[in-house]
């Protein structure tokens, strides 16, 4: 592989532009830097940060690849800015067994776009019912598991995976909805669910799971990550648990950043996700939340679905969106753009602290010499319309459709190779 | 008018208007032997039905009929609708046969607002018939205009409105519409039968019947759906027909003008005594015949009254 110079960038925003040289994967140099026969990537001064990684990602593969494959998947992930991401098990058939994660693992790296890292069950068949072998899993490389989709609603099932999960050096990760409270659930309880007719998922069906795997994880002495918060109550209770201690992790979707249950009014299922879109307070909170580190991340939570899927009525349409390729321009437009996060703040919350909270030793790291080379180049002042059949999915589903956005990737820099420059995956 | 899918947010002079019309239409076919006006000649009526509600869509089927339409009734059962066809293919092929408007009553909350989507190119109208627990403003409309007839204009009129709030797209449209009409109207039920949020609708909440008849000038009770009785919303019939059920002492407490209101199907002995149902107070079956007129006056102003756009 040639050596590679990112020419006239300013690593995370600050300072004068300067040159980064990569050679064999790893950051060879900073500052005026010649190469012979290097490839050349003209920065302009755009903004250098450590790639992506996202911590909630749907593939599809196996079982839906007529809307996401992990081939397709990984070129919008790769457009996006990311070089590690973690593929939910909720596939069919499910990510319960080694058999199924080697295979999207294989597939990643067959791939090469960016690290695709299989999520696992955290229970046989995502039922809640019987722990899934973990143990097989995280030996097969597994470092994150989760029944995202459904939650792990039996306490004493949640119990014994944060237990089990403590000597495996895994992280749990809990999609937080109690079921008894959400049965029949279409939107966000309260005023528009109401006015719409769409019966509600009230906020507390979500902070009392998150609430209650608090303290168990207290309790056992375990590590446990809590999915897409989405209500103002939830960081509250974050908040809480990190202040005496507890060993807990929080991601933010960024439409959960963006976007309220007003967009709900035209019935267009575009706008369905679980969980669901929450009021402006809610939205606000989220922000000041991820801005103070009581979420520590944003995930994705990238979902693509087919058309009959979503151009239908509203109850039997499937839940979420696509993510990967405006994840980063959301965050510019209302984390950024609001001044509640700079450049330094945005690689923590799109790459190291996700980094961390998996445990991947290669990602998330600082832009220094001998650090391996998992890069993103932002154009902070670019903006771009959002076009669903553009977009590198196979899917099309995104609210952002029509919207313009701030911020674009510029190139993306997988262990010192390019896997995306200016839109497209280089040849 | 382009499609007819809630009453929230519509404009009282339209609604007016409607019920203007509906009026005119009753006095018109009153004691007629042939009850039938050439108004809607050559245009066709497609009736949709995912949920049975044999009583709507024979009250839709004969206005389109009385105005001459051709009525098309498409049900759940034996037809491509209930072999899985999804409704937006559903509504591609009713456009592609001529449908002049659509009537549909599906089990989904903005069903209708996505059917209009569809059709929107087509230019054919669409009806709500009722859509899941959202709404039903043709039933809002006949309830209104029912009112009408026994107590004049609404304005400044009190409407109790008691019962299953939380599920009942009939409340929805009435609340809409006879606030648009000037009345005042008080939800009255149970705190589990309401939906979170009422206390910014513009209306009155309470959970004491007895306190409110007195003051009330027509009181709309809800359908209270069987299913709901092993819910949890309530702890048994029993109570419920204790606390919220009008029987003949209740009916003694409102002032002697007020009008009683049922959508059907009722339960008679839980929601309304069989006593009361069956008294001069209750406009039941008037809200039946008013049926047909308010909705071949929906079907006029959708149809057959050009100068008006909405
Ligand atoms: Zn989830």
């Amino acid at each position: 592989m040639n050596p590679l110079i990112i020419r006239g960038v300013r690593p995370y925003g600050e300072g004068e532009p300067v040159d980064v040289l990569v050679r064999d994967g790893v950051v060879a140099a900073i500052g005026e830097v010649a190469e012979e026969g290097a490839e050349v990537v003209e920065g302009g001064g755009a903004v250098l940060l450590p790639g992506f990684v996202d911590l909630h990602t749907h593939l599809r593969e196996p079982g839906r690849e007529d809307t996401e494959t992990i081939a397709t998947g990984s070129a919008a992930a790769a457009l996006g800015g990311y070089t590690a991401v973690f593929a939910m098990a909720n596939t069919d058939p499910v990510a319960d067994n080694a058999v199924i994660v080697e295979h999207v693992a294989r597939r990643g790296r067959e791939v090469g776009l960016v690290d695709v890292h299989p999520v696992g069950a955290v229970t046989v068949g995502l039922k809640g019912e019987k722990l899934a072998e973990l143990g097989t899993m995280a030996k097969a490389g597994v470092r994150v598991f989760s029944d995202d989709g459904h939650c792990v609603h039996d306490p004493l099932v949640m119990r014994r995976a944060l237990e089990y999960s403590k000597a495996l050096d895994v992280v749990v990760a809990q999609h937080a909805e109690e079921p008894r409270l959400t049965v029949g659930a279409q939107a966000h309880e309260g005023e528009q669910a109401a006015r719409l007719g769409l019966q509600g998922w009230p906020a507390a069906a979500e902070e009392a799971v998150v609430a209650r795997d608090c303290l168990l994880a207290r309790q056992v002495g375990a590590r446990l990550h809590v999915c897409h918060v989405s209500t103002a109550g939830t960081a509250d209770v974050l908040a809480w648990a990190k202040a005496r201690g507890t060993e807990v992790s929080a991601e933010v979707t960024p439409h959960h950043l963006l976007l309220t249950d007003e967009r709900l009014a035209t019935y267009d299922p575009v706008n369905k996700v679980n969980p669901p879109l929450r009021t402006a307070d809610d939205v606000r909170k989220l922000r000041e939340a991820l801005a103070a580190g009581v979420i520590d991340c944003v995930a994705t939570d990238h979902a693509p679905h087919a058309v009959q899927d979503k151009d239908c009525e509203w109850s039997a349409a499937r839940p979420g969106m696509l993510g990967l390729q405006t994840a980063l321009s959301i965050v510019v437009e209302t984390m950024v753009e609001t001044g509640l996060l700079d450049w330094r703040g945005v690689a923590r919350v799109l790459s190291e602290r996700p980094a961390e909270i998996a445990g991947l030793p290669d990602q998330g790291r600082p832009i220094e010499v001998g650090e391996p080379a998992n890069l993103v180049l932002v154009d902070p002042g670019a903006r771009w319309t959002v076009r669903g059949a553009e977009l590198a999915s196979i899917a099309a589903n995104t609210p952002f459709e029509g919207m313009e956005l701030p911020g674009a990737v510029v190139a993306t820099v997988l262990r010192g190779r390019v896997t995306a420059l200016r839109g497209r995956i280089p040849a | 008018m382009r499609h007819l899918l809630s009453t929230e947010g519509i404009d009282p002079g339209l609604a007016t208007a409607v019920l203007d019309t509906a009026a005119r239409l009753k006095q018109a076919l009153e004691g007629r032997e042939v009850r039938k006006l050439p108004t809607l000649r050559g245009r066709t009526v497609i009736t949709v039905f995912y949920e049975n509600s044999t009583r709507t869509r024979v009250s839709f089927e004969i206005a389109g009929k009385w105005m001459s339409a051709d009525v098309v009734n498409v049900s759940s059962s034996g037809s491509s609708v209930g072999k899985g066809e999804s409704l937006r293919d559903t509504a591609l092929t009713l456009a592609a046969a001529g449908a002049d408007c659509v009537i549909v009553r599906h089990p989904a909350s903005g069903a209708a607002h996505r059917l209009a989507g569809w059709l929107h190119e087509a230019g054919t109208s669409v009806v709500n018939a009722g859509d899941g627990t959202h709404e039903h403003p043709t039933q809002a409309l006949l309830d209104a205009a029912t009112l009408r007839e026994r107590l004049g204009d609404l304005r400044d009129r009190r409407v109790a409105i008691v019962g299953d709030v939380l599920h009942s797209r009939v409340a929805r449209s009435n609340v809409h519409l006879l606030t648009a009409l000037g009345a005042e109207v008080t939800l009255i039920a149970p705190p589990t039968l309401l939906p979170a949020g009422v206390e910014n609708w513009p209306v009155h909440v309470s959970h004491e019947l007895d306190a409110e008849l007195p003051s009330q000038d027509a009181v709309m009770l809800l359908r209270v759906q069987a299913e709901r009785m092993h819910g949890g919303f309530f702890p048994s019939a029993r109570e419920y027909s204790i606390a919220y059920g009008l029987n003949e002492n209740r009916l003694r407490l409102l002032p002697d003008h007020a009008v009683v209101l049922h959508p059907g199907p009722m339960l008679r002995g839980m929601e309304i005594a069989s006593s009361v149902a069956d008294s001069p107070r209750a406009a039941i079956t008037d809200q039946v015949r008013n049926g047909v007129h308010v909705r071949m006056a929906v079907l006029y102003h959708l149809l057959a009254h050009e100068e008006e756009t909405s």
